[in-house]
């Protein structure tokens, strides 16, 4: 999904070791995060950050060493900092727009004063004396000269003001229905939720704006407007903060209730600032660029604006400067104020950097995809991972992945020293970090993480012992999480075995190309390195490919031979027969070591080397892909369809894809039933291999004389085009002379449209009909398309006879001139040809016209990808985020987080579709195999 | 433990299944079938704490980006232009009440359904509105009055008689009707010579309903199997059901808050799985129908028809977190801090958010162990 690594690079190069830290606040993180990420990503060298000292980071580290949770978050209360509690937690009064002295100090009572945190290496917070990385920062506070209308609360301000008495206070409910109205929205509370209580909120607001009365009182209420964004009007006047402040103060909390406010959490008047929290500089650090200058962050500029203004205030005031003045500044104050809080007001001109860019102030942190929420709270970056190129490598196996020397060397896993394997684990160290195997990193007991280098090595070796931890580089058989992105489904992300290759590549079995959607033509890939034991247990247990094998999707292997394999294993179990050395070395590619299932004769069909390979207890009958008539021989002809193994032999019918593929028929769906994972993979494995050694052995080249045609097929086709073509006119001049009967519903030129194109397809449909029928059998081309390797006979027909109908909109080709597609036509043309009939094929060759046509649906299909990419990622966006939180309970019921019921049993009996087969409970083959085998 | 008990548990499908096959087969081999059926049924269960919201989520959205996207289906010549592919699944997630394409298949009776009278019964429901039966309208500003041409021929055509024309006009108010030479005259009553409410009133006269079934623009009967039924653009359920040629267990609308709004959220619930169902079809992609059932299970949740977006599913949890993360952050949190909401981080991005084991598949089990010291 969007938030994994971003980490890029322009060349395929290399990168092991960290992507950009974890940080531990998210504030920080994010800052150093986006400048720095890529540079990070790039040169880092596998280093840990440097582990705090002191008290704190002791006691972190006696926690980290002994994996216990102490504490845990049980729940989050959101509510709003009241005056008295911003005075309270603030550690520092900032009353000065300066930020550093002369010696680039920073000022006391600055908006970087030191008492808010520290951000520059060497200094130590005056408030807690801790040093930069372990002071989180404190917050500040400034008095605001006069008070301000918050912005996010416009709203809620509004309402207050227009359904509470001016003058009392009081909500404008009669005193005998105000304890009716607040059982009923206790009750929808209690019955509907949080939610349904806001909208009843809102309808009792909306009930009341059109009082002028008030009931307690009697007062006469005046209309009250808002002025966007921040000036209220009573009554055409204009009414001051300090006037809505002293209003909303006489609001009793026992009213509060019912404007869907909560005394406890927010008083009204909170709403109207009169003092101002001033954030920890931890998070608005400050950049140091290269030439030694200081540059802000953007939340720095701007409290900077309203402490400049503050003071301004301030001083007027005092100076007793004339009324206007003070409402001029004070309206300024309240600007900054505004965009400090929300740049992106929809009245307000935003607040700019001198260069012209908005400044990015709390909402934009907060907000959108790169904001905190979901950039840096709900997408997280890890350490431990690597990303490179990937290729195939059909001899690793299925669960492995090949991981270059370069990558194993960078990437460590760690191991605690017991006496058991102290000697072994010292031969890492020994080797250091520059000699494979070696090892990276020594964590002593406490805590200390020393590098290895070759100075370090010797001393590491004498101090090693129980309860040392040894980061040692990846070997052959350490466990890794693969992955690919877009991650769309679960097996996006699989577990496999490392192996170690030489070279630069990541490496993996063609065969799981299809749950990545992976190919070589510049894909890269990551690999991370789970890091404790119950991260690899559950990885081993939960996302191993063979755990993955059968899709949570439609209940069928998400893996099986794929391409030039399928052509192999198709070609050998069609007509082929070898000598049995022959058939020995087929089978010895594929791995397999003991021959004694191949009969006993020198002459071996293609049927008995794949049998060789099958269980001898395996039955099961399917259907292959390649209909009955067509098959080279009169022999072949006769079988085909129905695929039969019995005893582990198959003795009849072909493998092509409907049996060896992905996503279909239930071949590799039964062998996993019956004999596991373990082997399934290992079997797919195999005859992967040897499909590949077949066309490895025997050649297989698709050459352009595949789509010859003998000259009867040629005039053949000719034929039924120039007829199509007849028909066409014969149409059009019926319509013309109005003598086409129209369907109903259609007009008469619709009509016309639908019958050509039912014309043109059927003569298209023909071509392909005579191409299937006289093109050899035997050519490579027609192999793959029978086999399901690769492309279809609608491809082959379009290469040998007839490219067919262009179709935009489900409709042929009108756009362009008036009247007419192209120039090179009559206006009103509207025989085949004018409208993107193409009747020549690839090989032959395009008519200039014919070649824009195609022209003009390649480009709409080119289109129609670009624009469907981001609203299927919006969908599945909103898809996940509305579903993440059901899951089946103990009690077979599907629930959400709330507890609520959504389905009694999932799915209407309980089937988990990936242990299902397709989808069912497959009855008749259970009863077959009980009935057969007693 | 008897096999007849342990059958009982099984889907009638399966159960159906297993005795039309075992026919013919000696009991006690009928037994032991059943017996490894019922065993098969139980390793297949879904096992409690697998999150099978985001399974469904995923098994749907991953699909998504493999469909077309202006696909205009015409399967054959005779078949209405529906909107099909990604927009139409975009379209039904989202709880649209204004579908693009609304359609109904209305299926017949008795002898109906065998093709008697099909095409005037198909004529009969489609809506008819003055202006298709007219040559034109003509407003006489000296006499304030609308004069209507009427064409013969395309009354003829829909079935329409002077009746029916008169007795649409007659609800007309504020104007006298009689006939004149040309066709039917509409004299305004009042003198007041306001020109423009003429022109007003010319134009309302144009989509005056005459006959059919409102909301009902074409009709198309075709057959399908060995009978005959009618499709339509444009639904009108309700009125469609009362008609009595009309099959009603059959007869079906492509519109969801139609449907819930007729026939209850049950129905609804089966359209979205139905009509979902039918667009990942005919795009030929594989999901299975579990997860399209509990998409359709939580829009329709509630009682109402919910889409899947900020205002409808995602604005009914209980998280405050949850619904920040997904969109309108700020909305959320302000709106949460005014009462003082909690949240209780029962569901999975909160946990995230935070670092903590989210309560799903291996973080749903706590386990407590006792350590000898």
């Amino acid at each position: 999904m969007a938030e994994e690594q971003d980490v890029k690079s322009a060349e395929a190069e290399l990168k092991a070791g960290m992507m950009p830290g974890q940080a531990a606040d998210p504030e920080v993180g994010s800052k150093e995060g986006s400048k720095s990420g890529s540079k990070e990503g790039l040169t880092a060298e596998g280093e840990a950050q440097p582990k705090p000292e002191g008290a704190a980071g002791e006691l972190k580290r006696a926690e980290s060493q002994d994996r216990l949770v102490s504490k845990s978050v049980k729940s989050i209360i959101f509510s709003v900092f009241s005056p008295t509690l911003i005075k309270k937690m603030a550690s520092s009064k900032v009353v000065t727009p300066e930020l550093y002295d002369k010696e680039g100090y920073p000022v006391d009572g600055g908006l970087m004063d030191i008492r808010l945190g520290v951000i520059d290496p060497g200094l130590k917070c005056k408030t807690c004396g801790s040093k930069l990385k372990e002071c989180s920062g404190h917050f500040g506070y400034i008095e605001l000269a006069r008070p301000i209308i918050h912005i996010k609360f416009i709203d809620l301000v509004l309402n207050l003001l227009k359904c509470s008495c001016r003058d009392c206070g009081r909500i404008l409910i009669p005193k005998n229905k105000i304890d009716k109205a607040k059982k009923e929205l206790a009750d929808i509370e209690r019955e509907m939720g949080i939610e349904e209580r806001r909208r009843s909120v809102k309808d009792i607001i909306a009930s009341l704006k059109t009082i002028n009365k008030c009931p307690w009182c009697n007062v006469k209420q005046q209309k009250i407007t808002i002025e966007k964004p921040t000036t209220f009007l009573e009554a055409e006047k204009r009414i001051s903060p300090i006037e809505i402040r002293a209003r909303l103060e006489k609001i009793p909390d026992d009213d509060l209730e019912l404007f869907g406010l909560s005394p406890k959490h927010m008083r009204p008047e909170w709403s109207v600032l009169t003092i101002l929290p001033i954030p920890p500089v931890t998070m608005r650090p400050s950049i140091t660029l290269e030439s030694g200058e200081r540059s802000e962050d953007d939340l720095t500029h701007k409290l900077g604006d309203i402490v400049r203004i503050n003071q301004r205030l301030f001083e007027n005031i005092n100076a007793g400067a004339p009324e206007i003045i003070i409402e001029d500044l004070w309206d300024l104050l309240q600007y900054h104020v505004t965009t400090y809080f929300d740049n992106e007001v929809a009245q307000l001109p935003p607040a700019r950097h001198r260069s012209g860019q908005p400044l990015k102030t709390l909402t934009e942190r907060i907000k959108s995809k790169e904001g905190r929420i979901r950039h840096n709270l709900a997408g997280k970056r890890t350490n431990f991972s690597a990303r490179t190129v990937i290729s195939p490598d059909p001899m690793l196996e299925i669960n492995e992945v090949g991981v270059p020397y370069e990558i194993a060397m960078k990437l460590t896993v760690p191991e605690r020293v017991n006496p058991w394997n102290i000697a072994y684990l010292k031969q890492f160290v020994k080797n250091g970090p520059k000699k494979y195997p070696g090892a990276n990193y020594v964590v002593r007991p406490d805590g200390k993480k020393k590098k290895l280098t070759d100075e370090t090595i010797e001393a590491s070796m004498e101090e090693l012992q129980p309860g040392y931890i040894v980061e040692r580089q990846l070997l052959d058989g350490d466990i890794a999480v693969f992955n690919r992105q877009p991650s769309l489904h679960r097996m996006s992300m699989m577990c496999h075995r490392i192996k170690i290759l030489p070279y630069r590549t990541l490496r993996l079995n063609p065969v799981v190309c299809h749950p990545y959607n992976a190919d070589f033509d510049g894909d890269e890939m990551n690999l991370h390195i789970p890091q404790t034991e119950e991260a690899r247990a559950e990885a081993e247990i939960l996302m191993e490919v063979q755990t993955q094998l059968i899709s949570p999707r439609y209940g069928l292997s998400v893996i099986g031979c794929i391409q030039d394999s399928i052509s192999g294993i198709y070609l050998l179990t069609r007509d082929m027969e070898v000598s049995r050395h022959i058939a020995i070395d087929l089978l010895a590619a594929t791995g397999l070591t003991e021959f004694s299932r191949l009969p006993k004769k020198e002459k071996i069909t293609g049927k008995e080397v794949v049998s060789a390979l099958l269980p001898d207890d395996f039955n099961f009958t399917g259907r292959s892909k390649t209909p009955m008539s067509r098959s080279s021989s009169a022999k072949g002809r006769a079988e085909g369809t129905i695929v039969e193994i019995r005893g582990g032999k198959l003795v009849n019918g072909v493998l092509d894809s409907n049996n060896l593929g992905e996503g279909s028929g239930l071949l590799l769906r039964t062998l996993h039933k019956r004999y596991g994972k373990e082997f399934t993979i290992d079997l797919l494995g195999k005859l992967f291999r040897l499909g590949i050694e077949v066309l490895l052995r025997f050649g297989f080249s698709a050459i352009i004389s595949d789509t010859d045609l003998p000259e009867n097929a040629q005039k053949a086709i000719r034929e039924t085009l120039e007829q199509a073509e007849r028909d066409v006119q014969e149409l059009i001049s019926l319509f013309q002379n109005n003598k086409l009967d129209t369907f109903p519903g259609r007009t008469l030129r619709e009509t016309l449209e639908l019958r050509i194109l039912e014309v043109l397809n059927k003569a298209r449909n023909r071509t392909g009909e005579i191409v299937a029928e006289f093109a050899s059998p035997n050519s490579p081309t027609m192999v793959m398309a029978e086999s399901g390797a690769r492309g279809n006979l609608l491809n082959l027909a379009q290469m040998a006879a007839c490219v067919g109908q262009q179709a935009m909109r489900g409709k042929r080709i009108e756009k362009g001139y008036h009247g007419r597609t192209l120039s090179s036509f009559k206006k009103g043309d509207l025989s085949s040809s004018a409208r993107g009939f193409i009747a020549n094929g690839f090989k032959s060759g395009l008519n200039p016209h014919e070649f824009f046509f195609g022209a003009m649906t390649g480009r709409d299909s080119l289109m129609d990808t670009a624009l469907r990419t981001p609203k299927s990622g919006y969908l599945y966006r909103r898809l996940a985020n509305a579903m993440q939180d059901l899951k089946v309970e103990y009690d077979h019921t599907v629930r959400d987080a709330a507890k609520r019921i959504i389905q009694f049993i999932y799915g209407e009996d309980g089937v988990d579709v990936s242990k299902s087969e397709n989808g069912v409970i497959n009855v008749s083959r259970i009863i077959e195999t009980m009935v057969e085998g007693k | 433990m008897s096999a007849n008990n342990d059958q009982e548990m099984l889907p009638k499908k399966i159960r159906d299944e297993l005795s039309e096959q075992t026919k013919g087969v000696s009991e006690a081999k009928a037994k032991k079938a059943a017996e490894a059926i019922v065993q098969e049924y139980q390793n297949a269960q879904v096992e409690p704490g697998e999150s099978v919201g985001i399974v469904s989520a995923e098994s749907i959205g991953e699909p998504g980006t493999q469909m077309t996207l202006n696909t205009f289906h015409f399967a054959g010549v005779a078949e209405m232009n529906v909107t099909m592919g990604l927009p139409r699944i975009i379209e039904i997630l989202d709880g649209r009440s204004e579908i693009s394409t609304p359609m109904m298949e209305i299926y017949l009776k008795g002898a109906n359904a065998k093709g008697k009278d099909v095409q005037e019964i198909a004529l009969s429901i489609k809506e008819t509105k003055l202006n298709e039966i007219t040559t034109g309208f003509h407003i006489d500003i000296a006499e304030r009055s609308v004069t209507i041409e009427l064409n013969e021929e395309k009354m003829r055509m829909f079935g329409i008689t002077m009746n029916h024309v008169n007795n649409a006009l007659k609800g007309t108010k504020g104007y006298t009707l009689s006939s004149g030479k040309e066709g039917i005259v509409l004299k305004k009553k009042d003198k007041e010579e306001n020109i423009n409410a003429l022109y007003v009133d010319k134009e309302k006269l144009k989509q005056l309903h005459i006959k059919g079934v409102k909301g009902i623009s074409q009709v198309l009967p075709i057959k399908r199997g060995d009978e005959y039924i009618i499709i339509t653009a444009g639904t009108n359920l309700k009125e469609v059901l009362g008609l009595d040629f009309v099959d009603e267990s059959r007869t079906v609308s492509n519109d969801i808050y139609e449907i819930a709004a007729t026939l209850g959220i049950e129905a609804a619930r089966q359209t979205i799985i139905n009509e979902v169902f039918k667009v990942i079809e005919s795009q030929g992609l594989n999901v299975d129908i579990r997860h399209i059932m509990l998409v359709a299970d939580t829009m329709c949740n509630l009682g109402v028809v919910k889409g899947i977006t900020r205002y409808g599913v995602v604005s009914e949890k209980a998280s405050v977190l949850a619904r920040a993360s997904f969109e309108t952050p700020i909305k959320h949190i302000i709106n949460a801090s005014l009462i003082g909401e909690e949240d209780k981080l029962d569901s999975v991005v909160e946990n995230v958010m935070i670092n903590q084991p989210t309560p799903v598949g291996t973080g749903l089990p706590g386990l407590a162990v006792k350590v000898h010291k």
